[in-house]
């Protein structure tokens, strides 16, 4: 069996899908210093140091997740509330996690599987998808050693030297994680209309949600588990994909 | 009470970290029902769209900023795709925007 799995990749496709990950790691890394950097400011505002901003992001590497634990540190809640909060924003991560468990070899060993669970992010998960085929683990450890310390040291510079930053650039800094989800989904619903679609709807859907009395009132963590779970679940019913949907980017238009 | 932010950090890192590991750990194999192999499929697009709109319209220091940022990020993604690209030209109309407009 260990000799099965040993042999799943080759020691030189192991070292390519490493590099590959780097190289698609960089991007991800100067867009997640940015980012960072604004959530230390934030982190720095609850109370927090900026050593502890920084093992924050190491250890969490999430983004609407840490905004939702430092709400939480700054309004004082307890442990019970940090957990409950953390699990409903950051509950995608289980669908990914989901997601990303069907997209790897079955007979994975359980190493690479804790290793692999660390850095599902939005963006590391989202280039991990597009992989034609199987995924090479490590694509994906290639990607988090170059994320990683891009959102551990931006959240470190953020809480240290955050406030000397002029509003504007701090304005400018605030759109660079929204910039990151559309260059993932906007180039998918380029090459699938049914996807294509679905952001569409998805879009609309969450403006309504912040405009109709009683929805709004959801909080923001709950309201995308609400919606991803009723409009995923109904694309997948009205579109199922075919058996090499998988590979869906394959199809051409 | 008081609240340890060591103790605070430690809980969200924890559950965090389940939250990621529990699924990949215990789905061992292939799921063949295409039903949840289209749900899974689809969850990603859905998930980042609802993250993405409208919460970037308030981003900024104004909606005009936003909007042009916006609007900029998805213009780019459609004909390049690049993830760092894209979210600094969103960025740098956002900054300018906000330096002639606002």
């Amino acid at each position: 069996m260990a000799e099965k799995k040993r042999s799943l990749y080759t020691g030189e496709e192991n070292r390519t899908w490493f590099l590959k990950g780097m190289r698609d790691g960089i991007p991800i890394g100067m867009g997640y210093f940015a980012v960072a950097f604004a959530l230390g400011i934030a982190a720095r505002k609850a109370g927090m140091s900026a050593v502890q901003a920084g093992i924050m992001s190491i250890t969490m590497l999430a983004s609407a997740g840490q905004y939702g634990a430092i709400t939480v540190i700054a309004g004082g809640g307890g442990y019970l509330q940090m957990a409950v909060t953390t699990l409903i924003v950051n509950l995608r991560y289980l669908l990914m996690s989901c997601a990303l468990s069907q997209k790897v070899d079955p007979e994975l060993g359980l190493g690479h599987r804790f290793l692999l669970s660390y850095p599902i992010t939005d963006e590391i998960f989202g280039i991990a998808m597009t992989v034609p085929g199987r995924l090479n683990p490590f694509y994906n450890y290639g990607a988090a050693m170059v994320a990683a310390p891009g959102w551990t040291l931006g959240a470190f510079l953020g809480a240290a030297v955050g406030a000397v930053l002029p509003r504007r650039v701090e304005n400018a800094l605030s759109v660079a994680l929204y910039g990151m989800f559309l260059a993932i989904i906007i180039p998918a619903a380029r090459k699938n209309r049914i996807v294509a679609g679905i952001v569409a709807v998805s879009m609309l859907c969450s403006f309504l949600f912040t405009r109709i009395p009683l929805l709004k009132d959801i909080s923001s963590g709950m309201q995308i588990i609400l919606l991803t779970v009723l409009i995923a679940g109904g694309a997948a019913i009205l579109f199922p994909i075919d058996e090499e949907g998988e590979g869906g980017d394959g199809n051409a238009s | 009470m008081h609240h340890s932010i060591s103790v605070y950090l430690l809980v969200a890192a924890a559950v965090i970290y389940l939250i990621r590991m529990l699924p990949m750990t215990l789905i061992r194999r292939d799921l063949k029902n295409p039903l949840i192999r289209s749900f899974l499929y689809y969850v990603p697009y859905v998930t980042l769209a609802v993250m993405t709109f409208p919460a970037i319209l308030s981003a900024t220091g104004s909606s005009l900023s936003a909007w042009a940022g916006f609007l900029a990020g998805v213009a780019l993604a459609y004909v390049d795709g690049n993830l760092f690209r894209v979210a600094i030209c969103s960025c740098g109309v956002v900054y300018l925007m906000e330096l002639f407009f606002c």
